[in-house]
Parts: structure tokens; sequence; C-alpha cells
């Protein structure tokens, strides 16, 4: 058949040109960057002067800068909290809030109301919030007799803090998604487990949660990959400080490109976080998938 | 069923809670914000902090900047993603599955990596800003706003979204339409865009708002005070103004505005959205 040949071709032509916009963007503003990294992490580029190779050197001065390591400890430390945390919170509210009640609703916007803030709008309302003499935070803990801390000024609190306002800020999505996930489960698996005398953990454990196991494959890996860039956040509470310990890799890796104009370096810093997040997201896969389903 | 509902009053108390206590600090007297124990409902309502808000700092021009930029982020994304999400759901090409991979691997690729090659592209686009055509001697995209839309104008995501859409609609109008003569462009403007407006408004919202609320990017690109969005401005004004918590949360509450009404006319598609390229994605 010549002239369905001739269509084909013809198809092929106008479906390469409908991708062509978009894969050029992609080749520009990802494939080139991408390579581009790794070959920027190797020369000593400052915007200005002119860009020479540097070999190892920004990797080898990486391997002795402790500020660079103690960045990546606090953000390994708030993914440590905050992921699963999040999770829990996420399944939970999920759970709760896929019953058919009254009011659901609106039970259910008010929980999703903080996801559609910018981070710089709600770590402002925040800065306010857990201001420590005028704060609301610890104006409520006033009523009960307890003295509030200075959330974000001590060194104690302030990460703590930012992990507050991080998952109060996205505990509402997750919760969208565990909901649609939930409302996938077939109900026959729940009624042949009550008639085998199952109770509502059991029934958790054993259907519920295998049964989500894509949803929370898909809910851990994206607040990994989030966590780890932790920015914004850290930038509009704390500005990094007190001492530091709520400076984050993306922080350091911005400060070091953009205000010190060490591009070749921040570039090695940058790699390198890249990598740690794929390494993790790897390892959340393997987790995920080790867990033999059970239904 | 009581239990339930204590349950959840009082967790959606502790989420709404932010959003109120921040209405009520802008809509205070400055004297009655720093107040112990805490006063709940203001002695006089007062919008002093939203005017102080505009005129202290340039908060318009930053919004109509935002807008401008969060607008047109939506018409590129909408435009570009659905004409190729087309292309790799509907049409036959033989680079069609290789292609879709790259672009499907690339949106686990963390955007730290790219942010400051993105940068030297962006400095280096040939002819732009006083470049020559090796893309040396001015300043090419940075502090322009299409250093802003450019990078953004066909996500991954975009395509994505837009491809699984494609994907669930039939194919035998576009046979029907090719028989009766249908270029293919009209093929894809005319019959099948138009059935795809649930994903398009889905894929719009979610675009909307992550321009509206992009902090780091519009930071690194633009340095002309001028040009600054509203979380840029918000940023600047809450740091500046440390101890003035009013026009603060005035300006916070401006800056999450759009996205409410956004979010109240549109709810419907916002929570499809959120489930549909959940469960998929």
């Amino acid at each position: 058949m010549a002239s369905a040949g001739k269509l084909h071709r013809h198809q092929a032509r106008t479906a390469y040109l409908f991708i062509t916009p978009t894969m050029l963007l992609f080749l520009i503003f990802t494939v080139i960057p991408v390579f581009m990294a790794f070959y920027l992490s190797f020369t000593n580029y400052d915007v200005l002067s002119h860009m020479d190779w540097a070999g190892w050197d920004n990797y080898r001065r990486l391997w002795q800068d402790s500020l660079y390591w103690l960045t990546f400890k606090n953000v390994l430390y708030y993914s440590v909290i905050f992921v699963p945390l999040n999770i829990l919170i996420s399944i939970g509210l999920g759970v709760l809030m896929n019953q058919r009640l009254r009011g659901i609703r609106l039970f259910r916007t008010l929980n999703y109301l903080p996801t559609l803030t910018s981070a710089v709008a709600a770590a402002t309302v925040w800065v306010w919030l857990l201001h420590p003499e005028y704060g609301l935070v610890n104006g409520l803990l006033s009523y009960l007799g307890i003295n509030g801390p200075a959330w974000l000024a001590q060194t104690e609190t302030a990460m703590m803090s930012i992990i507050l306002v991080t998952l109060w800020q996205s505990v509402g999505s997750n919760m969208v998604i565990y909901i649609a996930g939930l409302q996938g489960i077939p109900d026959y698996l729940y009624e042949s487990a009550k008639l085998d005398g199952a109770n509502a953990f059991q029934r958790f454990r054993y259907i519920t949660w295998p049964q989500l196991r894509p949803t929370t494959f898909l809910v851990s890996t994206m607040s990994i990959i989030g966590a780890l860039q932790l920015f914004d956040q850290a930038f509009v509470l704390t500005q990094g400080g007190p001492g530091n310990v709520t400076k984050t890799p993306v922080y350091l890796i911005y400060q070091q490109g953009f205000n010190q104009l060490q591009m070749g370096y921040a570039s090695a810093q940058a790699f390198v976080l890249a990598i740690a997040i794929l390494v993790f997201s790897f390892i959340n896969m393997r987790l995920n998938k080790s867990e033999e389903p059970v239904v | 069923m009581a239990l339930f509902y204590l349950v959840s009053i009082a967790i959606a108390a502790v989420m709404f809670l932010p959003f109120l206590w921040s209405l009520i600090t802008s809509l205070k007297p400055s004297e009655d914000i720093f107040t112990f124990p805490i006063q709940w409902i203001p002695s006089k309502l007062t919008l002093e902090h939203y005017k102080s808000a505009f005129t202290t700092v340039p908060f318009g021009l930053y919004f109509w900047n935002s807008l401008v930029l969060a607008v047109a982020g939506v018409l590129a994304n909408l435009f570009f993603g659905s004409l190729s999400g087309y292309a790799f759901a509907k049409l036959p090409f033989r680079l069609n599955k290789p292609l879709f991979r790259v672009l499907l691997l690339a949106m686990m690729i963390p955007g730290i990596v790219t942010m400051i090659p993105s940068f030297y592209v962006l400095r280096h686009i040939p002819f732009a800003g006083g470049n020559d055509w090796l893309g040396g001697g001015g300043n090419g995209l940075l502090n322009t706003f299409w250093g802003i839309i450019l990078p953004g104008a066909s996500g991954s995501f975009a395509v994505f979204f837009m491809r699984q859409f494609f994907l669930t609609l039939p194919n035998d109008m576009m046979e029907m339409a090719r028989i009766e003569g249908c270029r293919e462009f009209r093929i894809f403007w005319n019959i099948y865009l138009p059935l795809t407006k649930p994903a398009l408004a889905t894929l719009g919202i979610f675009t909307f708002q992550a321009g509206w609320n992009s902090f780091l990017w519009p930071m690194i690109v633009l340095n002309d005070p001028n040009k600054a969005t509203i979380q840029m401005g918000l940023q600047a004004f809450s740091y500046n103004h440390q101890t003035d918590f009013g026009p603060m949360m005035a300006g916070a509450l401006i800056a999450v505005f759009p996205i409410l009404v956004l979010f109240l006319l549109l709810q419907k598609y916002f929570v499809q959205g959120i489930a549909f390229s959940g469960v998929k994605g």
C-alpha cells in the first residue's frame, strides 16, 4: 500500500514538527546543562574572567570543606525526620479524610490550603507565628503554662521549626494523592478480610499499606528529592542560621556560585549533591520493592 | 463518629490557624500587634498595613511582574506541552519511544544540577543582550523575563501529563478527519485539543502555581529591582522590615491571594489533577 506508507511518512514529519519546540528547549535547558554541570565542575569558571581547566581541584577542595559537609549533615538530619513524618501524616490524613461523612470536603479543603501558599509567603507568616515573645505558637503554649523557646534563633529548635513549617505546607497535597490511592483499593479485599475476622489494624497492615505501595513510592521519592534540595524556607526563616545549623547544600551552592561567583566550585558541590539525591532515590526504590506483596 | 469530627476539627484548626492569624495581624492597628497575652480580636479594623505594603515597597509592580511571568508560563506550557503530548500519544514516528523515555528520565534529574549551567547558557545565548553570534560580549538573556520563561516553557511534566490524557482519547476521529482531507495541525487544534479542556485546566493551574510561587530561579536571573517578582519582593520586604509584622502579613496574604482565588474557582480540577498526576505519575 503506497498511500499508507505516504500517510505514515506525512504523520512522522508532522510529529517531528510538533515536538521540535519542546525538544529544542529540552536540548538547550536540560541536556546541554546536564553535561555542562559535569564539565564546569572541573573548571574555575567565575563569570568574569577566562575559564580554565582546574582538574580535580574543586573536588579536592570540596573533600576538605567542612562547611559543605556540615550543610550535608543538616539536610540529612532534616530529611531523616521530615520524609517519614511526611508519609505517616499524609497517609493518616488520607485514611481519615477518605470517609463519606458530612463536611468532609470542607475538612479536605482546609488541610489542602497550606499547599497552595508559596514557600516564601508561608515562611514569612511562620516567622511571625514563631516570634519568641508575641508569636501565636508561644502564645498558645503560654496558655498551658509553657515558656516557649525562641524557635528560629536557637540552635536546638531552628531545624525543628523548618521541619514543622515544611510539613504544614506539604502534607495536604500528599493527602490528596493518598486519597486517590485509597479509592483505587477494591472493596472486596476489605470485605473478605472482615469475614476472616481481621481487625482495623490488621486490615490496614495487610491490605491498605501494601496496596498503597506505589503511592508511597511516589510520595517518598518526591519528598526525598525535594527535601535534599531544601532552600526557600531555610533562606526566609533562618537565613541559614543560627550558627549555620540550618544552612543547606543548595543554600551554600547559591552563595558560592551567585554571591561569591565561584561557579566552578559551586558546580562541583551541585554535582555531588545531585549524585547523593539519585543514590537516595535509588535506595528508596529498592526499599519499596523489597517488601513482598501480601495480597 | 464523634471522634472523627473531633480529630478532624483539631487538625483543620491547626492547618488553618496560620492563615487566620496572619489575617488578624494584618487588620490590627500597629499598637495591637505586640501585646501579650494574645489579642484575638483587634481593637479596631484597619487597612493601613495593606496601604503601607504597597507604598513602602513597589508591591503592585512586583505583583504585575509575577502575573506576567506566570501567565506566560501557563500559555507556553499549555501550547507546547499539548502539541508534543499529542505527537507522542497519537502520531507514529521512529523516535517516539526513545525520545519520550529521555524526557521522562529528565524528570528524575534534580533541579540543582542544571541551575548553574542554565545560568551559563542564558548568559551566552547568541545575539541576545548584546551578545555576538558566539554568545560572548553581553549578558544574554540574564535579567530579562525570557530567562525565566524559556527554560520552563515546555516542561517534561507538561508533555507527559498531556500525553497521558491524549492516550485516553480514541483514534477514529483522527482517521475520519483525514479521510475528509483535514490538515494535521487542524486535527490537533480543532478536534483533539478541545476535548482536553479538563487536562488543560489542571495543567494550567499547576503551571500558574509553580510560576507564581517560584523564588530561587527568578532571584538568580533577575537583578533589576524593577523586574523583581512578588516572592522576591516579599522576601526583601520581610528582611528589611523585621519588626513591621503588620505590613509583612498583609504582603504575605497578597502573595497568596491569586492562588487562593484560582483554587476556589477551579477546586474540582485542582484535586482531580493531583490525583491524576499522582497516581499515574
